[in-house]
Protein backbone atom coordinates (compact mmCIF):
# COMPACT_ATOMS: atom_id res chain seq x y z
CA UNK A 1 0.00 0.00 0.00
CA UNK A 2 0.92 3.62 -0.56
CA UNK A 3 1.99 5.79 2.13
CA UNK A 4 2.55 9.64 1.88
CA UNK A 5 5.73 11.16 3.72
CA UNK A 6 3.30 12.56 7.12
CA UNK A 7 1.40 8.85 6.94
CA UNK A 8 4.88 7.14 7.15
CA UNK A 9 5.79 9.45 9.95
CA UNK A 10 3.24 8.52 11.83
CA UNK A 11 3.75 4.42 11.11
CA UNK A 12 7.52 5.43 12.32
CA UNK A 13 5.91 6.66 15.66
CA UNK A 14 6.80 10.38 15.41
CA UNK A 15 3.41 11.43 16.65
CA UNK A 16 3.61 8.73 19.85
CA UNK A 17 2.49 5.06 20.39
CA UNK A 18 -1.22 5.39 19.78
CA UNK A 19 -1.13 6.93 16.26
CA UNK A 20 1.69 4.16 15.84
CA UNK A 21 -0.54 1.54 16.79
CA UNK A 22 -3.64 2.88 14.80
CA UNK A 23 -1.57 3.03 11.47
CA UNK A 24 -0.52 -0.29 12.01
CA UNK A 25 -3.85 -1.34 12.37
CA UNK A 26 -5.19 0.39 8.97
CA UNK A 27 -1.73 -0.63 7.19
CA UNK A 28 -1.93 -4.13 8.07
CA UNK A 29 -5.72 -4.32 7.12
CA UNK A 30 -5.07 -2.59 3.94
CA UNK A 31 -2.49 -4.93 2.99
CA UNK A 32 -4.44 -8.44 3.90
CA UNK A 33 -7.46 -6.85 1.77
CA UNK A 34 -5.21 -5.40 -0.91
CA UNK A 35 -5.63 -1.76 -0.71
CA UNK A 36 -3.66 0.56 -2.48
CA UNK A 37 -4.12 3.87 -0.34
CA UNK A 38 -5.98 5.47 2.54
CA UNK A 39 -8.54 7.74 1.71
CA UNK A 40 -10.07 10.40 4.11
CA UNK A 41 -13.27 9.45 6.31
CA UNK A 42 -15.62 11.44 6.90
CA UNK A 43 -17.32 10.02 10.30
CA UNK A 44 -16.98 6.96 12.33
CA UNK A 45 -18.89 4.73 14.16
CA UNK A 46 -17.07 3.10 16.92
CA UNK A 47 -18.14 -0.42 18.48
CA UNK A 48 -16.65 -2.54 21.45
CA UNK A 49 -18.52 -0.28 24.11
CA UNK A 50 -20.74 -2.41 26.31
CA UNK A 51 -18.54 -3.54 29.37
CA UNK A 52 -20.98 -7.10 27.99
CA UNK A 53 -18.97 -7.50 25.08
CA UNK A 54 -15.80 -6.59 25.60
CA UNK A 55 -15.44 -6.87 29.26
CA UNK A 56 -12.25 -6.33 30.99
CA UNK A 57 -9.50 -6.83 28.53
CA UNK A 58 -11.28 -4.03 25.80
CA UNK A 59 -11.42 -1.85 28.90
CA UNK A 60 -7.87 -1.56 29.96
CA UNK A 61 -6.75 -1.69 26.01
CA UNK A 62 -9.11 1.53 25.09
CA UNK A 63 -7.60 2.69 28.75
CA UNK A 64 -4.02 2.25 27.17
CA UNK A 65 -4.53 5.12 24.08
CA UNK A 66 -4.22 8.96 23.91
CA UNK A 67 -4.79 11.80 21.98
CA UNK A 68 -8.18 12.75 20.03
CA UNK A 69 -10.05 11.57 16.99
CA UNK A 70 -9.61 13.44 13.82
CA UNK A 71 -13.06 13.49 12.32
CA UNK A 72 -17.00 13.15 14.07
CA UNK A 73 -17.00 10.10 15.82
CA UNK A 74 -19.47 8.06 17.58
CA UNK A 75 -20.28 4.82 20.07
CA UNK A 76 -22.31 1.88 19.41
CA UNK A 77 -25.24 0.76 21.64
CA UNK A 78 -23.57 0.51 25.80
CA UNK A 79 -24.74 -2.17 28.02
CA UNK A 80 -26.99 -0.08 29.91
CA UNK A 81 -29.05 3.17 29.37
CA UNK A 82 -26.61 5.59 31.06
CA UNK A 83 -29.26 7.24 33.32
CA UNK A 84 -31.68 5.01 33.97
CA UNK A 85 -29.55 1.80 34.55
CA UNK A 86 -30.97 1.20 37.94
CA UNK A 87 -34.02 0.65 36.85
CA UNK A 88 -33.74 -1.67 34.24
CA UNK A 89 -31.73 -3.95 36.93
CA UNK A 90 -28.01 -3.64 36.16
CA UNK A 91 -25.45 -3.95 39.12
CA UNK A 92 -23.16 -1.42 40.37
CA UNK A 93 -20.66 -3.24 39.33
CA UNK A 94 -21.64 -3.30 35.70
CA UNK A 95 -22.47 0.07 35.48
CA UNK A 96 -18.98 1.63 36.81
CA UNK A 97 -17.05 -0.57 34.60
CA UNK A 98 -19.81 0.76 31.51
CA UNK A 99 -19.28 4.41 33.05
CA UNK A 100 -15.15 4.00 32.65
CA UNK A 101 -15.59 3.02 29.09
CA UNK A 102 -17.95 6.08 28.08
CA UNK A 103 -15.46 8.23 29.82
CA UNK A 104 -12.40 6.90 28.07
CA UNK A 105 -13.79 7.69 24.95
CA UNK A 106 -15.34 10.72 25.77
CA UNK A 107 -11.57 12.29 26.36
CA UNK A 108 -10.41 10.68 23.10
CA UNK A 109 -12.61 13.17 21.96
CA UNK A 110 -15.32 10.96 20.64
CA UNK A 111 -19.09 11.77 20.88
CA UNK A 112 -20.84 9.77 23.98
CA UNK A 113 -24.04 8.94 22.63
CA UNK A 114 -24.49 5.41 22.24
CA UNK A 115 -26.36 4.17 19.09
CA UNK A 116 -26.56 1.62 16.39
CA UNK A 117 -29.03 4.47 14.38
CA UNK A 118 -26.27 7.10 13.93
CA UNK A 119 -27.31 8.31 10.53
CA UNK A 120 -30.76 10.22 11.89
CA UNK A 121 -28.28 12.30 14.12
CA UNK A 122 -26.73 15.63 13.42
CA UNK A 123 -23.11 15.38 12.42
CA UNK A 124 -23.58 11.99 11.22
CA UNK A 125 -26.38 11.70 8.16
CA UNK A 126 -24.84 10.97 5.14
CA UNK A 127 -24.73 11.72 1.67
CA UNK A 128 -24.49 8.89 -1.31
CA UNK A 129 -20.99 8.51 -2.03
CA UNK A 130 -19.68 9.58 1.27
CA UNK A 131 -16.50 7.32 3.02
CA UNK A 132 -16.95 7.02 6.62
CA UNK A 133 -15.48 4.27 8.56
CA UNK A 134 -18.53 2.61 10.94
CA UNK A 135 -18.63 -0.69 12.65
CA UNK A 136 -21.92 -1.64 13.11
CA UNK A 137 -23.53 -3.96 11.42
CA UNK A 138 -26.71 -2.78 10.68
CA UNK A 139 -26.05 1.18 10.60
CA UNK A 140 -23.04 -0.17 8.06
CA UNK A 141 -25.84 -1.68 6.12
CA UNK A 142 -27.83 0.82 6.05
CA UNK A 143 -25.32 3.40 5.31
CA UNK A 144 -24.46 1.74 2.22
CA UNK A 145 -27.85 0.08 0.79
CA UNK A 146 -30.56 2.66 1.71
CA UNK A 147 -28.09 5.76 1.42
CA UNK A 148 -25.32 4.52 -1.22
CA UNK A 149 -22.52 5.81 1.20
CA UNK A 150 -19.63 3.55 1.31
CA UNK A 151 -17.90 2.08 4.56
CA UNK A 152 -16.69 -1.68 5.41
CA UNK A 153 -17.99 -3.35 8.58
CA UNK A 154 -15.02 -2.53 10.81
CA UNK A 155 -14.13 -3.74 14.30
CA UNK A 156 -13.80 -1.78 17.48
CA UNK A 157 -10.28 -1.09 17.37
CA UNK A 158 -10.50 -0.30 12.85
CA UNK A 159 -13.14 1.86 13.41
CA UNK A 160 -11.37 3.60 16.54
CA UNK A 161 -7.86 3.67 14.33
CA UNK A 162 -9.59 4.90 11.35
CA UNK A 163 -11.40 8.18 13.39
CA UNK A 164 -7.76 8.74 15.68
CA UNK A 165 -6.03 9.12 11.68
CA UNK A 166 -9.21 10.66 9.69
CA UNK A 167 -8.67 8.18 7.52
CA UNK A 168 -9.05 4.07 6.49
CA UNK A 169 -7.84 1.67 3.62
CA UNK A 170 -9.26 1.95 0.08
CA UNK A 171 -10.45 -1.70 0.03
CA UNK A 172 -13.88 -3.52 -0.18
CA UNK A 173 -16.87 -1.38 -0.28
CA UNK A 174 -15.07 1.65 -0.45
CA UNK A 175 -14.92 0.22 -4.70
CA UNK A 176 -17.17 0.52 -7.45
CA UNK A 177 -16.49 -3.06 -8.17
CA UNK A 178 -17.11 -4.93 -5.08
CA UNK A 179 -20.69 -3.11 -5.03
CA UNK A 180 -22.04 -5.02 -8.04
CA UNK A 181 -25.14 -7.36 -6.72
CA UNK A 182 -24.14 -11.04 -6.83
CA UNK A 183 -27.27 -12.67 -6.68
CA UNK A 184 -30.99 -11.50 -7.39
CA UNK A 185 -33.75 -12.39 -4.98
CA UNK A 186 -37.37 -12.35 -6.06
CA UNK A 187 -39.97 -11.98 -3.54
CA UNK A 188 -43.33 -12.22 -5.18
CA UNK A 189 -45.70 -11.73 -2.38
CA UNK A 190 -46.59 -8.17 -0.55
CA UNK A 191 -45.16 -7.63 2.51
CA UNK A 192 -45.29 -4.84 5.43
CA UNK A 193 -43.45 -4.21 8.62
CA UNK A 194 -41.72 -6.96 10.16
CA UNK A 195 -42.39 -9.02 7.25
CA UNK A 196 -39.07 -7.44 6.18
CA UNK A 197 -37.24 -8.55 9.17
CA UNK A 198 -38.33 -12.02 8.45
CA UNK A 199 -37.62 -11.76 4.50
CA UNK A 200 -33.73 -10.10 5.91
CA UNK A 201 -33.67 -13.02 8.30
CA UNK A 202 -34.32 -15.64 5.88
CA UNK A 203 -32.70 -14.59 3.07
CA UNK A 204 -29.27 -13.14 5.35
CA UNK A 205 -28.75 -17.21 5.49
CA UNK A 206 -29.02 -18.22 1.65
CA UNK A 207 -26.64 -15.00 0.91
CA UNK A 208 -23.96 -15.01 3.20
CA UNK A 209 -21.80 -12.31 2.60
CA UNK A 210 -22.76 -11.55 -1.14
CA UNK A 211 -24.49 -8.39 -2.22
CA UNK A 212 -28.06 -8.88 -3.07
CA UNK A 213 -30.23 -7.33 -5.65
CA UNK A 214 -34.38 -8.05 -4.38
CA UNK A 215 -37.22 -7.47 -6.87
CA UNK A 216 -39.90 -6.95 -4.44
CA UNK A 217 -43.93 -6.86 -5.42
CA UNK A 218 -44.26 -4.14 -2.69
CA UNK A 219 -42.46 -0.84 -2.04
CA UNK A 220 -40.52 -0.74 1.35
CA UNK A 221 -39.96 2.35 3.34
CA UNK A 222 -37.09 3.54 4.77
CA UNK A 223 -37.53 2.00 8.41
CA UNK A 224 -38.53 -1.35 6.75
CA UNK A 225 -35.16 -1.42 4.50
CA UNK A 226 -33.55 -0.91 8.40
CA UNK A 227 -35.28 -3.85 9.32
CA UNK A 228 -34.25 -6.36 6.18
CA UNK A 229 -31.04 -4.85 6.41
CA UNK A 230 -29.88 -5.64 10.06
CA UNK A 231 -31.58 -8.59 9.96
CA UNK A 232 -29.69 -10.04 6.96
CA UNK A 233 -26.27 -8.31 8.55
CA UNK A 234 -27.16 -10.63 11.93
CA UNK A 235 -28.45 -14.15 10.33
CA UNK A 236 -25.36 -13.78 7.45
CA UNK A 237 -22.90 -10.96 7.37
CA UNK A 238 -24.47 -8.80 4.06
CA UNK A 239 -23.40 -4.94 4.44
CA UNK A 240 -24.90 -4.43 1.16
CA UNK A 241 -28.06 -4.94 -0.57
CA UNK A 242 -29.70 -3.09 -4.03
CA UNK A 243 -33.42 -2.95 -4.06
CA UNK A 244 -34.51 -2.97 -7.59
CA UNK A 245 -36.73 0.80 -8.05
CA UNK A 246 -35.75 1.62 -4.14
CA UNK A 247 -32.43 2.07 -2.78
CA UNK A 248 -30.22 5.00 -4.72
CA UNK A 249 -27.10 3.24 -6.36
CA UNK A 250 -28.58 0.50 -8.50
CA UNK A 251 -29.95 2.87 -11.00
CA UNK A 252 -26.73 4.56 -11.61
CA UNK A 253 -24.83 1.31 -11.70
CA UNK A 254 -23.46 -0.26 -14.84
CA UNK A 255 -23.27 -3.87 -14.18
CA UNK A 256 -24.58 -7.47 -15.43
CA UNK A 257 -27.78 -9.17 -13.88
CA UNK A 258 -26.37 -12.28 -11.85
CA UNK A 259 -26.70 -15.06 -13.05
CA UNK A 260 -28.47 -16.87 -9.59
CA UNK A 261 -31.65 -15.80 -8.28
CA UNK A 262 -33.04 -17.05 -5.47
CA UNK A 263 -36.67 -16.50 -4.94
CA UNK A 264 -38.30 -16.47 -1.38
CA UNK A 265 -42.05 -17.69 -1.23
CA UNK A 266 -44.21 -16.21 1.61
CA UNK A 267 -44.44 -19.42 2.97
CA UNK A 268 -40.71 -19.15 4.03
CA UNK A 269 -41.25 -15.56 5.76
CA UNK A 270 -44.85 -16.40 7.51
CA UNK A 271 -42.47 -19.66 9.00
CA UNK A 272 -40.28 -17.36 10.80
CA UNK A 273 -43.63 -15.96 12.82
CA UNK A 274 -44.88 -20.05 13.22
CA UNK A 275 -41.63 -21.40 13.92
CA UNK A 276 -41.85 -19.67 17.86
CA UNK A 277 -45.36 -19.03 17.95
CA UNK A 278 -45.63 -21.36 20.47
CA UNK A 279 -43.83 -19.26 22.53
CA UNK A 280 -46.55 -16.74 23.16
CA UNK A 281 -47.61 -18.36 26.42
CA UNK A 282 -43.88 -18.13 28.22
CA UNK A 283 -42.90 -14.47 27.02
CA UNK A 284 -42.88 -12.00 29.88
CA UNK A 285 -41.16 -9.34 28.07
CA UNK A 286 -41.65 -7.09 24.96
CA UNK A 287 -38.33 -5.34 23.52
CA UNK A 288 -38.85 -2.98 20.11
CA UNK A 289 -36.33 -0.66 18.60
CA UNK A 290 -33.67 -3.37 17.33
CA UNK A 291 -32.14 -1.45 15.25
CA UNK A 292 -32.78 2.40 17.37
CA UNK A 293 -36.21 3.40 16.71
CA UNK A 294 -36.84 6.47 14.12
CA UNK A 295 -39.10 9.22 15.08
CA UNK A 296 -41.87 7.04 12.74
CA UNK A 297 -41.51 4.36 14.43
CA UNK A 298 -41.89 6.01 18.02
CA UNK A 299 -45.22 7.71 17.02
CA UNK A 300 -46.29 4.35 15.43
CA UNK A 301 -45.74 2.03 18.78
CA UNK A 302 -47.27 5.43 21.04
CA UNK A 303 -50.61 5.23 18.92
CA UNK A 304 -50.44 1.44 19.36
CA UNK A 305 -50.30 1.69 23.33
CA UNK A 306 -52.75 4.92 23.27
CA UNK A 307 -55.53 3.67 25.61
CA UNK A 308 -53.59 0.12 26.90
CA UNK A 309 -52.55 -0.52 30.37
CA UNK A 310 -49.15 -2.41 30.30
CA UNK A 311 -49.69 -6.44 31.57
CA UNK A 312 -45.99 -7.32 30.47
CA UNK A 313 -42.71 -5.74 30.63
CA UNK A 314 -42.35 -3.70 27.25
CA UNK A 315 -39.01 -2.33 26.21
CA UNK A 316 -38.39 0.46 23.49
CA UNK A 317 -34.66 1.06 22.10
CA UNK A 318 -34.05 4.77 20.52
CA UNK A 319 -30.98 6.91 20.68
CA UNK A 320 -30.55 9.59 23.64
CA UNK A 321 -30.63 12.38 20.84
CA UNK A 322 -34.07 11.31 19.06
CA UNK A 323 -35.65 10.11 22.76
CA UNK A 324 -34.87 13.94 24.11
CA UNK A 325 -35.70 15.73 20.62
CA UNK A 326 -39.14 14.17 20.50
CA UNK A 327 -39.98 13.94 24.20
CA UNK A 328 -43.80 14.48 23.95
CA UNK A 329 -43.76 10.43 21.93
CA UNK A 330 -41.79 9.51 24.58
CA UNK A 331 -43.90 10.81 27.53
CA UNK A 332 -46.80 9.20 25.94
CA UNK A 333 -45.32 5.74 25.73
CA UNK A 334 -44.26 5.73 29.09
CA UNK A 335 -48.04 7.10 30.17
CA UNK A 336 -48.92 3.19 29.27
CA UNK A 337 -46.17 2.19 31.42
CA UNK A 338 -43.73 1.03 28.67
CA UNK A 339 -40.22 2.10 28.94
CA UNK A 340 -38.27 3.95 26.54
CA UNK A 341 -34.66 2.61 27.21
CA UNK A 342 -31.70 4.39 25.22
CA UNK A 343 -28.41 4.12 24.92
CA UNK A 344 -28.49 0.62 24.93
CA UNK A 345 -30.85 -2.61 23.42
CA UNK A 346 -32.05 -5.99 24.65
CA UNK A 347 -29.01 -7.66 22.07
CA UNK A 348 -25.84 -5.58 24.36
CA UNK A 349 -27.36 -5.16 27.81
CA UNK A 350 -27.03 -7.81 30.62
CA UNK A 351 -30.64 -6.87 31.55
CA UNK A 352 -31.90 -9.25 29.12
CA UNK A 353 -30.99 -12.06 31.01
CA UNK A 354 -33.60 -11.31 33.58
CA UNK A 355 -36.17 -13.00 31.81
CA UNK A 356 -37.32 -16.03 30.13
CA UNK A 357 -38.62 -15.31 26.82
CA UNK A 358 -38.83 -12.32 25.08
CA UNK A 359 -40.69 -11.36 21.83
CA UNK A 360 -39.38 -9.22 18.99
CA UNK A 361 -40.55 -7.62 15.62
CA UNK A 362 -36.71 -7.53 14.69
CA UNK A 363 -34.83 -10.02 12.48
CA UNK A 364 -31.59 -8.99 14.19
CA UNK A 365 -32.66 -9.54 17.99
CA UNK A 366 -34.25 -12.72 17.14
CA UNK A 367 -31.47 -13.60 15.52
CA UNK A 368 -28.46 -12.71 18.67
CA UNK A 369 -31.08 -12.89 21.82
CA UNK A 370 -30.99 -16.44 22.20
CA UNK A 371 -27.20 -17.13 21.59
CA UNK A 372 -25.99 -13.96 23.68
CA UNK A 373 -28.53 -13.21 26.63
CA UNK A 374 -29.92 -16.60 26.98
CA UNK A 375 -33.14 -16.03 26.49
CA UNK A 376 -35.57 -17.24 24.29
CA UNK A 377 -36.89 -15.21 21.24
CA UNK A 378 -40.49 -15.01 19.57
CA UNK A 379 -40.71 -13.01 16.52
CA UNK A 380 -43.85 -11.20 16.08
CA UNK A 381 -45.41 -8.21 14.40
CA UNK A 382 -44.99 -4.77 16.21
CA UNK A 383 -49.05 -4.99 16.47
CA UNK A 384 -48.66 -8.72 18.13
CA UNK A 385 -46.19 -7.05 20.16
CA UNK A 386 -48.21 -4.78 21.61
CA UNK A 387 -51.14 -6.54 22.16
CA UNK A 388 -49.25 -8.93 24.10
CA UNK A 389 -47.75 -6.05 25.91
CA UNK A 390 -51.01 -4.94 27.01
CA UNK A 391 -54.77 -5.02 27.05
CA UNK A 392 -57.00 -2.30 25.44
CA UNK A 393 -59.07 -0.78 27.81
CA UNK B 1 21.61 -27.07 12.49
CA UNK B 2 21.75 -24.01 9.92
CA UNK B 3 18.67 -22.55 10.64
CA UNK B 4 15.95 -22.94 7.45
CA UNK B 5 14.56 -19.27 6.98
CA UNK B 6 11.15 -19.02 5.36
CA UNK B 7 9.66 -16.04 3.74
CA UNK B 8 6.33 -14.64 4.89
CA UNK B 9 4.56 -11.84 4.81
CA UNK B 10 4.95 -9.26 7.67
CA UNK B 11 1.39 -8.43 9.34
CA UNK B 12 2.17 -7.31 12.80
CA UNK B 13 5.84 -6.31 13.88
CA UNK B 14 8.77 -7.45 16.72
CA UNK B 15 10.11 -10.14 17.00
CA UNK B 16 9.99 -13.79 19.14
CA UNK B 17 10.93 -16.90 19.51
CA UNK B 18 9.66 -19.71 21.24
CA UNK B 19 8.78 -23.60 20.73
CA UNK B 20 6.33 -24.08 17.73
CA UNK B 21 2.60 -25.55 18.36
CA UNK B 22 1.16 -26.39 15.37
CA UNK B 23 -2.87 -26.52 15.13
CA UNK B 24 -4.70 -27.14 12.04
CA UNK B 25 -8.09 -25.98 13.08
CA UNK B 26 -8.69 -22.37 13.22
CA UNK B 27 -8.55 -20.22 16.58
CA UNK B 28 -11.63 -18.09 18.08
CA UNK B 29 -9.74 -16.30 20.87
CA UNK B 30 -13.10 -15.44 21.81
CA UNK B 31 -14.52 -19.08 23.27
CA UNK B 32 -11.37 -21.27 22.72
CA UNK B 33 -9.07 -20.29 24.60
CA UNK B 34 -8.83 -18.75 28.38
CA UNK B 35 -7.14 -15.77 29.07
CA UNK B 36 -6.49 -16.28 32.34
CA UNK B 37 -4.36 -19.21 31.69
CA UNK B 38 -3.65 -19.13 28.34
CA UNK B 39 -4.60 -22.93 27.67
CA UNK B 40 -7.02 -23.83 24.71
CA UNK B 41 -10.45 -24.45 26.48
CA UNK B 42 -12.58 -25.91 23.66
CA UNK B 43 -12.71 -29.55 24.02
CA UNK B 44 -13.59 -29.71 19.88
CA UNK B 45 -10.39 -28.02 19.06
CA UNK B 46 -7.15 -29.90 18.01
CA UNK B 47 -4.89 -27.97 20.56
CA UNK B 48 -7.55 -28.97 23.60
CA UNK B 49 -5.54 -28.57 27.40
CA UNK B 50 -2.04 -26.97 25.95
CA UNK B 51 -1.02 -24.26 26.75
CA UNK B 52 -0.50 -20.88 23.96
CA UNK B 53 1.88 -19.19 26.67
CA UNK B 54 4.90 -18.14 25.22
CA UNK B 55 4.78 -20.76 21.94
CA UNK B 56 5.24 -20.16 18.05
CA UNK B 57 1.54 -20.55 17.31
CA UNK B 58 1.10 -22.22 14.24
CA UNK B 59 -2.78 -21.59 12.92
CA UNK B 60 -4.61 -21.30 9.16
CA UNK B 61 -6.30 -18.32 10.57
CA UNK B 62 -8.88 -16.83 13.62
CA UNK B 63 -12.41 -16.90 12.96
CA UNK B 64 -15.49 -16.01 15.39
CA UNK B 65 -16.33 -12.91 17.51
CA UNK B 66 -14.16 -9.47 17.13
CA UNK B 67 -13.46 -9.46 20.70
CA UNK B 68 -11.09 -11.78 20.25
CA UNK B 69 -8.69 -9.02 19.31
CA UNK B 70 -8.96 -8.06 22.82
CA UNK B 71 -8.34 -11.75 24.30
CA UNK B 72 -5.32 -11.23 22.83
CA UNK B 73 -4.62 -8.30 24.84
CA UNK B 74 -5.58 -9.66 27.71
CA UNK B 75 -3.73 -12.83 27.13
CA UNK B 76 -0.49 -10.67 26.69
CA UNK B 77 -1.22 -8.45 29.83
CA UNK B 78 -1.83 -11.67 31.98
CA UNK B 79 1.58 -12.97 30.51
CA UNK B 80 -0.15 -16.30 28.58
CA UNK B 81 0.32 -14.65 25.10
CA UNK B 82 2.34 -16.49 22.60
CA UNK B 83 5.66 -15.49 21.52
CA UNK B 84 4.66 -15.45 18.33
CA UNK B 85 2.00 -16.32 15.78
CA UNK B 86 1.80 -17.66 12.19
CA UNK B 87 -1.02 -17.86 9.97
CA UNK B 88 -1.19 -19.47 6.63
CA UNK B 89 -3.56 -16.05 5.82
CA UNK B 90 -4.66 -13.41 8.67
CA UNK B 91 -7.94 -12.19 9.28
CA UNK B 92 -8.50 -8.69 10.37
CA UNK B 93 -9.09 -10.25 14.38
CA UNK B 94 -6.20 -11.77 15.07
CA UNK B 95 -4.38 -9.17 13.27
CA UNK B 96 -5.85 -6.24 15.07
CA UNK B 97 -5.09 -8.36 18.00
CA UNK B 98 -1.23 -8.76 17.38
CA UNK B 99 -0.77 -5.17 16.66
CA UNK B 100 -2.49 -4.34 19.74
CA UNK B 101 -0.79 -6.29 21.93
CA UNK B 102 2.85 -6.23 20.23
CA UNK B 103 2.54 -9.69 19.08
CA UNK B 104 4.45 -10.61 16.00
CA UNK B 105 2.38 -11.78 13.39
CA UNK B 106 3.54 -13.07 9.77
CA UNK B 107 1.49 -14.58 7.36
CA UNK B 108 1.42 -16.39 4.42
CA UNK B 109 4.48 -18.67 4.09
CA UNK B 110 6.01 -19.40 0.97
CA UNK B 111 6.49 -23.13 1.99
CA UNK B 112 3.68 -25.69 3.56
CA UNK B 113 5.18 -25.25 6.86
CA UNK B 114 2.49 -27.77 7.71
CA UNK B 115 4.93 -29.94 6.06
CA UNK B 116 7.40 -28.63 8.02
CA UNK B 117 7.24 -27.67 11.00
CA UNK B 118 6.58 -29.67 13.74
CA UNK B 119 5.09 -29.67 17.43
CA UNK B 120 8.75 -29.06 19.63
CA UNK B 121 10.62 -27.27 16.51
CA UNK B 122 12.19 -23.63 17.78
CA UNK B 123 11.48 -21.47 15.63
CA UNK B 124 11.87 -17.39 15.35
CA UNK B 125 9.17 -15.20 14.17
CA UNK B 126 10.19 -11.78 12.66
CA UNK B 127 7.74 -9.47 12.02
CA UNK B 128 9.51 -6.69 11.00
CA UNK B 129 11.27 -8.12 7.83
CA UNK B 130 8.93 -10.71 7.51
CA UNK B 131 10.52 -13.90 7.92
CA UNK B 132 10.58 -17.09 10.07
CA UNK B 133 13.36 -19.31 11.10
CA UNK B 134 13.44 -22.74 12.46
CA UNK B 135 16.94 -22.94 14.35
CA UNK B 136 16.45 -26.49 16.50
CA UNK B 137 14.26 -29.53 15.11
CA UNK B 138 13.04 -32.03 17.42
Amino acid sequence: MHLTKEEEKIMQGEYGPTLQKAMEILVALGDIYGADELIPIKSAQIAGVSYKTIGDAGLEWISSLEGKVRVPSILNPAGMDLEKWSEMGISQNFARKQNEIIKIYENLGIRSECTCTPYYLKGFQLNMGDHVAWSESSAVSYANSVIGARTNREGGPSALSAALIGKTGNYGFHLDENRVPAVSVRVESNLKGSDYGALGYVAGKMISNRVPLFFLSSRPEPDELKALGAAMAASGSVALYHVDGVTPEISHMQFEMPDEIITIEKEQIQGVYESTSELKSVCDIIALGCPHCSPAELEEIADLLDGRKLKKELWICTSREIAEKYSHIVDAIEESGAKVVCDTCMVVSPASENYECMAVNSGKAFNYVPGMCRVKARYASIEECIEEAGDSN
Amino acid sequence: MIPIRIQCRSISKGTGEGIALVSHDPISFLGNVDPETGIIVDPDHELYGKCIRDTVLIFPSGKGSTVGSYVLYQLKKNGFAPAGMINLESEPIVAVGAIISDIPLVDRPDIDIYETIKDGDFLKVNGIEGYIEITDKI
